[in-house]
């Protein structure tokens, strides 16, 4: 079989796109030595070989997955897909075919390399997902709640479930700056959008009295004599802290009065069936 | 006095509890309702203090009918006193809730007027929150010794975790400085929320959909560093608690001075962190490492090494234990390993399925080399060119200067000797702490 040292492929970015490099590397008996997303620089002198999405091809290695690794594996490798790991659709083959090789123990290979980069990089996706259920903060514009968070993995998917259990009955958006996306909910309906330009809107009175409160209470809950800073920044890392109201995130100036702003990309797949796990997948990113 | 001041004066008269978690119970809103809770709790922020912000902590009110010596809302001392209303407090959680602020509230009250009265303002805003506005969120509420114990009840249906705060380690202590507590009027309520916990466990069986009393069940906390007791009373005494009334938690809280007393250490002094650092370190192997206090220290040795955490002190002391291979140690075995926690014995148990592990595979797994290695073997073979003795461990562990200091104060290879009242002679180096238990036949 070819090593692949010259070969390299692009596939759109998506998921399924991702399984159909997974369909060629087996057909055409070759081990690509990178897969590269849509937009990408390519860094080799190498032609990229495009791969083309087909439903037909990835439907068939999403099948054979579990049936081959078992349904954890078959989470594991969508949640991989969610990191923010450098090569990580490289890595996703790689252990793809370790697992059509092993079966289900590849998850317990924790020692290999690459099982071990994609344990890492998940166990850091999975950490950031718990840290933003708690540091995500919403402000209440127009009766909406509005939220602005910055990952470095893409966990809009993960969140899903979260707060829809969480807030049931009201409005919100989680706007994800870093990889402009954004999660929309109103009761019983959610979808995952690409969303460009969001600017958080002025709070009103009642808005700005409460986040006056929160931060009195921050402030007032610290034991002086027990000040460890070191300790906080290692609980809650500064990059966190942009969006935070306690640190008296600054207040934007308005443009207009609407919580939202230029949604662009349809919402006709906005779904019915949120108390369903949200799918790890996330939807095409580059649509815009 | 509007509702700034309030949440600035029951906050502050707040802060001094330590519990602020929100695990233990998994649930979602309920239909037309708001809140969920996850069974690992989510912190929602870290205060100045390195601590996490998971509820909101305030006191319904600090004007306080007692005058335990230690606290910060007693009777005698000259503070702003103020007190929420049910309503007020309900709209203020709620408000915070909805702003991901918070995971819930947990409330707890100085005593106003008498403790019926402050348990029935709690239950009425623990009602509001649970009725009115149908929230699923997490709720922790004190409860007040010498309550009635219906009214408790009625506290528990609505709370998910209840805190009953046995403050002070001993009898004697309470006596002194907490004149209208007693052991009794403590231990009292954490029986009767056990025993509630324990009926409505069995009604759950019998009746698919009987109402649940404090699903998360119930903590306490102990000051450490405000009297005398050592850290061998206090770990026995926390052992007994979790065994005798089943707590999901024992907080510990170092003394921080808030009143000058005579029998109080003085104001301007340093709370005992490292102490309370070392007791969480030891609830900790008690809760999921399966030691038990008496493993840790004994009546010879009353206090935590101040150098050494509480597992690395026992497996240098149990150098006959090691080292163990960690491809065949069973997971119990590996628990006890330095460096190996939870996590890591249960990746190792998993990992040598596939294959055999070597020291590159275990750093990968997230198993702390520097200390474990001088307790394992991969394979039947040591670490390279590593020489497994006491000293060398150390030496790994401490600074220089540390380990001089940690030689000075505890000679470390001498077994505790004998004491004989027959050799006085020979024993010119006995502290006054050895004497005195050798006067009282503890050893």
């Amino acid at each position: 079989m070819p090593d692949g040292s010259n070969l390299v492929y692009r596939y759109d970015g998506s998921f399924d796109g991702l399984l159909c490099c997974v369909f060629e590397s087996y057909s055409k008996k070759e081990i690509p030595s990178d897969i590269l997303p849509p937009d990408t620089l390519q860094t080799t002198l190498f032609p990229a070989k495009e791969i083309p999405t087909e439903l037909e091809k990835s439907n068939r290695v999403l099948a054979s997955i579990p049936q081959t690794m078992g349904d954890a594996t078959l989470d594991f490798v969508r949640r991989a897909f969610l990191t923010y790991l450098p090569q990580k659709e490289w890595y996703i083959l790689m252990f793809l075919r370790m697992g059509y090789r092993c079966g289900p123990s590849v998850m317990n290979m924790l020692a290999d390399d690459v099982v071990n980069t994609l344990f890492k990089a998940v166990k850091h996706l999975n950490n950031e997902t718990q840290l933003l259920k708690g540091f995500a903060r919403f402000s209440v514009i127009n009766n909406t709640l509005v939220a602005e968070i910055e990952p470095k993995n893409f966990v809009l998917p993960l969140l899903t479930r979260h707060f829809c259990e969480r807030y049931p009955e009201e409005r919100f958006f989680i706007y994800d700056t870093a990889h402009s996306m954004a999660l929309i909910y109103q009761p019983y309906q959610y979808a995952i959008i690409p969303v460009d330009n969001f600017e958080m809107p002025e709070p009103d009175e009642e808005e700005a009295s409460f986040r006056e409160l929160w931060r009195l209470f921050y402030k007032t809950i610290e034991i002086q004599g027990r000040h460890n800073p070191k300790c906080r920044m290692s609980h809650m890392p500064k990059r966190y802290w942009k969006y935070l109201t306690e640190f008296g995130a600054p207040n934007k100036s308005a443009r207009d009065n609407g919580p939202f702003k230029k949604i662009s990309g349809d919402r006709t797949h906005l779904r019915q069936d949120f108390l369903l796990p949200p799918s790890g997948e996330p939807k095409a990113r580059k649509e815009d | 006095m509007d509702v700034f001041d309030k949440l600035k004066i029951l906050t502050d008269a707040a802060k001094y509890d330590v519990a602020c978690t929100s695990s233990g119970v998994d649930k979602k809103a309920s239909a037309g309702g708001i809140g969920s809770a996850a069974a690992c709790g989510i912190c929602h922020s870290f205060a100045g203090d390195g601590r996490c912000i998971s509820l909101l902590k305030v006191l319904m009110s600090n004007a306080c009918a007692y005058d335990c010596k230690y606290c910060v809302n007693r009777r005698s001392n000259d503070t702003p006193r103020a007190s929420f209303t049910p309503r007020e407090l309900a709209d203020l959680t709620i408000q915070f809730y909805r702003r991901n602020y918070i995971e819930g509230l947990f409330v707890s009250s100085g005593v106003l007027k008498t403790p019926d009265y402050t348990c029935e303002q709690m239950i009425e805003t623990l009602r509001i929150l649970r009725e009115e506005y149908r929230f699923s969120g997490y709720i922790h509420a004190k409860a007040i010794p010498g309550a009635d114990s219906a009214l408790i009840s009625r506290l528990g249906m609505l709370a998910d975790r209840m805190s009953v705060n046995i403050e002070l380690p001993s009898q004697s202590s309470l006596q002194l400085l907490a004149p209208d507590k007693s052991k009794h009027s403590i231990l009292a309520p954490m029986g009767y929320i056990q025993n509630r916990i324990q009926e409505n466990s069995t009604d759950m069986v019998k009746y698919q959909h009987a109402p649940k009393f404090v699903p998360a069940g119930q903590s306490t906390q102990m000051i450490v560093g405000a009297t005398p007791d050592t850290d061998f009373q206090i770990l026995n005494l926390t052992e007994g608690l979790y065994k005798k009334y089943q707590l999901k938690r024992v907080f510990f809280s170092a003394y921080m001075p808030v009143a000058e007393n005579a029998l109080l250490p003085a104001m301007g002094t340093k709370p005992p962190l490292l102490r309370e650092h070392r007791l969480y370190q030891a609830d900790w192997l008690l809760r999921f490492y399966g030691f038990t206090a008496n493993e840790l220290l004994d009546p010879a040795h009353q206090s935590f090494n101040p150098y050494i955490d509480p597992k690395c002190n026992w497996a240098l002391n149990h150098m006959e234990n090691f080292p163990m291979d960690v491809n065949h140690a069973p997971y119990d075995d590996l628990l006890r390993v330095p460096g190996i926690g939870v996590t890591g014995a249960k990746r190792i148990v998993t990992a040598r399925r596939s294959s055999s592990l070597n020291f590159d595979g275990l750093k990968k797994l997230g198993v702390v080399l520097k200390r474990a290695q001088y307790f394992i073997t991969c394979g039947g073979k040591i670490a390279d060119g590593l020489k497994i003795t006491q000293d060398a461990v150390l030496r790994s562990l401490m600074s220089e200067k540390a380990l001089g200091m940690y030689h000075l104060n505890l000679p470390l290879n001498s077994e505790p000797e004998q004491l004989s009242l027959f050799e006085p002679a020979t024993q010119p180096q006995l502290t006054q702490e050895d004497i005195q238990k050798c006067l009282t036949g503890q050893i």
